[in-house]
């Protein structure tokens, strides 16, 4: 678990390997077995036989994080206030050694592993593309508790390490360096090692600010200069997070108090409050989201079992529009050869300086280099001949959402395929079954959703058709990882998952409007939902023609399956009564004419109030709980079978409440009962859109959660 | 908890009872304690406070360049003991209390301003005085509580008053949860004060040019005020060692104030509201889109340096010490009301010292809502209905400047001096609080 070398100079290099893991973890058996190793190296110290420490890890990885296992399963806030506070005991044992301590930063130290680094008395990292250094407790909901919340302050003073804790960024070696996470940067691990030990003989004495009469930098939070500050930091944060996430405001607090007193009571102060989010519902939200169930999806849960690794070499992408210029960027950014394929070379082209204009921005903020930048651009061919997809191993089609034109560019590019090219469609509406039909393999063919714009938005749904073999599913998974986004796996079904489950949020914002709701009430309940835009904005953004026309589809497609919804004959007044089509035309429910965009002055007019009662809390949850009911109809129909890819999928898709944890966590958030019984209230009065599927039901009855 | 309030009602009968007949013989000791306690309390409600005198400071700018930043606060305090003692030939001995309002009671306004001054003025040792902060009514709460002292019977003659000096010891110097600690001004949804005016403003539909048009109007009320010594009654000028004037009359005023000279300010809260303040507001004000910042330098209160005294006592006190009461107290009331609005307070407050006083807004001759921000004076009059041509009618805050402890006492000194040169008999003064407070204090002349 931790081995003990001793060298020459009376130096201890204790190495943290624990077995059965791929990467160290802080937990109660690490814990213990620090105990005897801190008590002999004590003695040693008294007895003058001890110099100094160097802690250092055996894996890839330095020490990622805490154990999320345990802490997500203890209900008791008494006994997570103990664990946690032993855990501090063990970083300030090594803090007070009274020998120099140096942290031998060989990988990602991350969450308590970066927390154990700032109990040493200096840390060099090794600067290598996997050393990630950071706090990221933050964005599953929870602080750190291991004294990293007070270490950090008292290291960097409250105004610097606020927003490194409060955002949880990760951050690479050299920007760790700069704003002073870590000391030194050394390129090899022997250089690393090296280095730490001649620091210890260099710095014999050692202490620590906070255990002598030091000061935190910039001064506490009663400061003159601080004070203004902090009156505005939670102002600040309530206009990021709406009082939705209570881990920043809780580690804004634990600064400014831990700032007024002595360094014991402040460690005190934070695991007070660390154990009051450990144990609230929004760390246990985040956790399932953005821990178990990205790690599930990670792991390839939904990927098919069986089937090699896929590793495309070269793909084509056709179509040099918006999306088309995207995907090509993502994928020579990870060293795929991409043929961009438009109608004209020239067209393409355009497409690639999608790419340039993108890397262009990556140099100047010194994420790349101009040498990584032009073998980026170097992967990318633009092209107008199908001719040049001779040897691609997988086409991405990402023309115009016309079935005319798809089966066209299919039909054309397939001449020059290989039978085992895995053939991709991205749309967001046409069934995959049905384009499949252009292509004669079509156990090859599959729908790959993109998010626009691509570079930035993480998530890809993968649509099976009909005939797609699993081992084109497996492939298309493993494309998608490739390019580092998180592939979710869905059936063929209108809308897929996301729009399907998306256009739900948007019709009830406008059935909240028919109903005569105040419409920036409408739009303040959307984002005090923790929904990232208002239904009514979002609608213009997406065109309100659109959403008609998915609309009449929709009628015509389910007929009377489709409950009358107040919500549709908004959409249908605003485009054939008012013509406003949505932000294109700069005149949607919003008025575009001045900025910033203001709400169409008439919309109150002619949707007035008909004396709608609907409270802010109850207009908030109908537009949350639809959308979780329309997710568990996907689930009922197998449109989606994994509860990591909804919740996931909702999250990332659609920008669903991230501090639910997704639709169906929203579920389990809400309690079964108590939504089902809220769900009733909700049909009753609106409607049979709010009719609950047998399914959750029977996983009621079952006293079943959505895991 | 039962027993408790079985207690209680017993006592509130007995109460009743008491009014009509004496105390029933067959009671055991401890209720018929009770019951004598609550005869003397109803004998004692009936005491009326008057006030003999009200006197202040000029008031003067609250920067360096002001002419009252070289005067300590005690000094200025000092400045009205003096005078209320001198004008009324005042045996000190006689005071039973001194109230001073003082909002940031820090530094050398700090540890019981009152008791520092009293003793640096050379009052008679026997006096004893406390400071209390009710934010920007402290002055006026200093009023109140003086007045219920001796409403109550307990008390005779109470100094009460106010004092700061907000270009020495400067406003939010004192810290405080409510702005500083993010654990409770989170839960709380705390803004600066001028963000809730704003939200006032855009609620109310209170545009620029209105709230710039009603500063011009205080300018020159306060300007024609001054110029006719309507002032010159209450104002002790502030003198040095050697008896040298340093100021004798209020100095914040600009008088050539016009709507177009205010047009040209900046907003002066958009910049705070959009880094955050803002969307703490929207939040709890869902209906609104976005703030209209309306408030600047020129139609929110000045800050400014002063202080300020009302002397209040009994009937026969007043007559014993040769006194001439000027006005009686009516009633007074406290209330609070939604914290991030915050400036809403003085009308619940007014319509709980009307409905004591038995009495309604038409009853009222003369009203003082101090000038904190237009939009707040503009809500408090559309709330009360009351005609431009009684309200602020000397100017306020926004011409004067706003010493926010004194200022109370101030708008009272200055509602009686009015009502005296017009000849009229009822007068009202509110405030609006931080935290969503609101006082009220009604006065009828004698």
């Amino acid at each position: 678990m931790i081995s003990y070398k001793k060298n020459t100079n009376n130096i201890v290099t204790l190495t943290m390997d624990m077995e059965g893991r791929k990467s160290n973890i802080i937990n109660h058996e690490i814990g213990k077995a620090f105990l005897p190793v801190l008590d002999h190296l004590k003695k040693s110290k008294e007895s003058n036989e001890l110099i100094g420490v160097i802690i250092t890890s055996a894996k890839q990885s330095f020490l990622t994080g805490g154990d999320l296992d345990y802490l997500s399963n203890v209900k008791d806030p008494k006994e997570i206030f103990k664990f946690v506070e032993r855990q501090k005991q063990l970083f300030n044992a090594i803090e007070s050694l009274g020998v120099p301590v140096v942290a031998a930063i060989n990988g990602a130290a991350l969450g308590s592993g970066f927390e154990l680094t700032l109990a040493a008395h200096h840390r060099i990292a090794l600067d290598h593309p996997k050393t990630v250094l950071g706090c990221p407790e933050v964005t599953l909901g929870i602080l750190p508790g291991g004294g990293g919340t007070i270490r950090l302050m008292w290291m960097l003073g409250i105004e610097k390490a606020l927003p490194i804790l409060a955002e949880g960024k990760r951050y690479n070696p050299k920007k760790a360096l700069e704003i002073g996470l870590i000391d030194e940067l050394v390129a090899d691990k022997e250089t690393l090692m090296q280095q730490a030990e001649k620091w210890i003989l260099d710095n014999p004495q050692v202490s620590k600010p906070w255990l002598e009469k030091g000061r935190i930098p910039g001064g506490t939070a009663k400061s003159p200069k601080l004070a203004p500050m902090i009156a505005m930091a939670s102002a600040m944060m309530v206009k990021r997070t709406r009082n939705n996430y209570p881990a920043p405001q809780a580690i804004l607090n634990t600064m400014v108090e831990g700032s007024l007193v002595d360094f014991e009571t402040a460690l005190r102060i934070e695991s007070r409050y660390f154990t009051e989010l450990i144990t609230g519902k929004v760390s246990t939200n985040m956790t399932k989201a953005f821990w178990y169930d990205l790690n599930s999806i990670k792991q390839g849960e939904s990927r098919p079992k069986g089937f090699g690794k896929f590793r495309p070499r070269k793909i084509g992408v056709i179509g040099a529009g918006m999306m088309g210029s995207g995907i090509a960027y993502v994928s020579a950014k990870v060293g795929i050869q991409v043929m961009l394929k438009d109608v004209s070379v020239t067209i393409a082209e355009r497409g690639k300086a999608y790419s340039e204009k993108l890397l262009v921005k990556g140099v100047a903020r010194k994420k790349i280099t101009e040498i990584e930048k032009a073998a980026i651009l170097d992967r990318i061919t633009p092209t107008e001949n199908a001719e040049d997809f001779k040897d691609c191993d997988l086409i991405i089609e990402a023309v115009f959402e016309n079935r005319a034109l798809k089966d066209q560019v299919t039909k054309e590019a397939q001449k020059f395929l290989d039978e085992d090219v895995i053939f991709a469609s991205n749309t967001s509406t046409l069934p995959i079954s049905g384009l499949a039909k252009s292509y004669d393999h079509q156990e090859n063919f599959i729908g790959l959703h993109f998010f626009s714009p691509v570079d930035k938005m993480q998530l890809v749904e993968i649509i099976k058709g009909d005939n797609t073999s699993e081992e084109t599913i497996a492939r298309a998974f493993d494309y998608v990882k490739l390019i580092k986004k998180t592939p979710i796996v869905v059936n063929d079904s209108r809308g897929f998952y996301t729009s399907r489950v998306f256009k739900t949020y948007i019709i009830e914002g406008m059935a909240l409007l028919n109903e005569g709701n105040l419409p920036n009430k409408i739009e303040q309940a959307g984002l005090n939902a923790g929904m990232p835009v208002g239904p009514l904005a979002l609608i213009d953004e997406v065109s309100i023609s659109l959403v008609v026309d998915i609309l009449k589809q929709t009628k015509k497609d389910l007929g009377d399956k489709d409950p009358p919804n107040p919500g549709y004959d908004v959409a249908f007044r605003m485009i054939e009564e008012f013509n406003r089509p949505g932000k294109a035309k700069k005149a949607g429910f919003y008025d575009y004419s001045a900025k910033p965009k203001k709400i169409w002055p008439a919309l109150r007019t002619h949707f007035p109030d008909k004396g709608s009662n609907s409270t802010m809390v109850e207009m908030q949850e109908r537009l949350m709980i639809i959308q979780a009911i329309e997710t568990v109809r996907c689930m009922e129909e197998g449109v989606i079978s994994k509860v990591a890819d909804a919740n996931i999928g909702s999250i990332f898709g659609w920008g669903f409440a991230p501090f639910k944890g997704g639709t169906l966590q929203y579920i389990n958030d809400y309690g079964m009962k108590e939504f089902i019984e809220k769900a009733a209230q909700l049909e009753q009065k609106y409607g049979a859109r709010f009719k609950l599927p047998q399914s959750l039901h029977d996983m009621n009855h079952k006293n079943l959660t959505f895991i | 908890m039962r027993l408790i309030s079985l207690t209680n009602k017993i006592f509130i009968l007995i109460l009743i009872h008491q009014k009509y007949s004496g105390i029933p013989p067959n009671l055991s000791k401890k209720i018929r304690n009770l019951c004598a306690l609550s005869k003397y309390i109803l004998l004692n409600m009936s005491t009326i406070p008057y006030i003999f005198d009200a006197v202040r400071t000029p008031r003067g700018r609250g920067k360096k360049s002001g002419s009252l930043h070289e005067v300590k606060p005690v000094d200025l305090l000092k400045t009205v003991l003096n005078a209320v003692q001198e004008r009324n030939q005042l045996d000190t001995k006689q005071v039973d209390d001194v109230v001073i309002g003082c909002v940031t009671p820090v530094g050398e306004q700090g540890g019981d301003v009152a008791k520092a001054a009293l003793l640096y003025a050379d009052w008679d040792v026997s006096v004893p005085g406390f400071q209390l902060n009710r934010f920007c009514a402290s002055g006026l709460e200093a009023v109140n509580v003086a007045a219920m002292k001796v409403a109550s019977g307990w008390e005779d003659l109470v100094v009460a008053g106010g004092v700061e000096s907000m270009s020495r010891v400067p406003m939010g110097s004192d810290g405080g949860a409510l702005m500083f600690d993010p654990a409770v001004n989170a839960k709380v949804g705390f803004v600066p004060q001028g963000i809730s005016a704003d939200l006032i403003a855009t609620i109310e539909g209170f545009d620029r040019e209105t709230v710039d048009r009603y500063a011009v109007s205080s300018q020159q009320r306060a300007s024609h005020a001054q110029t006719n010594g309507y002032f010159d009654g209450s104002i002790i000028p502030v003198i040095d060692q050697s008896n040298i004037t340093i100021l004798d009359k209020d100095e914040h005023l600009r008088p050539g104030t016009t709507v177009e000279t205010l047009g040209n300010l900046n907003p002066a809260f958009k910049m705070m509201g959009d880094m955050g303040f803002d969307a703490v507001a929207l939040l709890k004000y869902p209906e609104i889109e976005m703030i209209n910042h309306v408030h600047t330098g020129g139609n929110s209160s000045g800050i400014v340096d002063g202080a300020s005294l009302v002397l209040i006592g009994t009937k026969e006190k007043g007559e014993a010490l040769g006194l001439k009461p000027r006005a009686k107290i009516l009633s007074v009331a406290t209330s609070s009301s939604e914290p991030t609005i915050m400036l809403q307070g003085p009308a619940p407050a007014t319509w709980k010292a009307l409905k004591k006083a038995g009495m309604e807004p038409k009853d009222i001759d003369l009203w003082e809502m101090n000038e904190a921000f237009a939009s707040a004076v503009l809500k408090f009059q559309r709330d009360l209905n009351v005609d431009d041509d009684i309200l602020n009618v000397n100017g306020g805050a926004i011409a004067l400047g706003h010493p926010l402890g004194a200022t109370g006492t101030m708008l009272l000194g200055t509602i009686l001096d009015e009502l005296e040169r017009r000849n009229l008999s009822t007068g009202l003064v509110t405030l609006c609080v931080g935290g969503g407070m609101g006082v009220t204090t009604i006065i009828e002349r004698v």
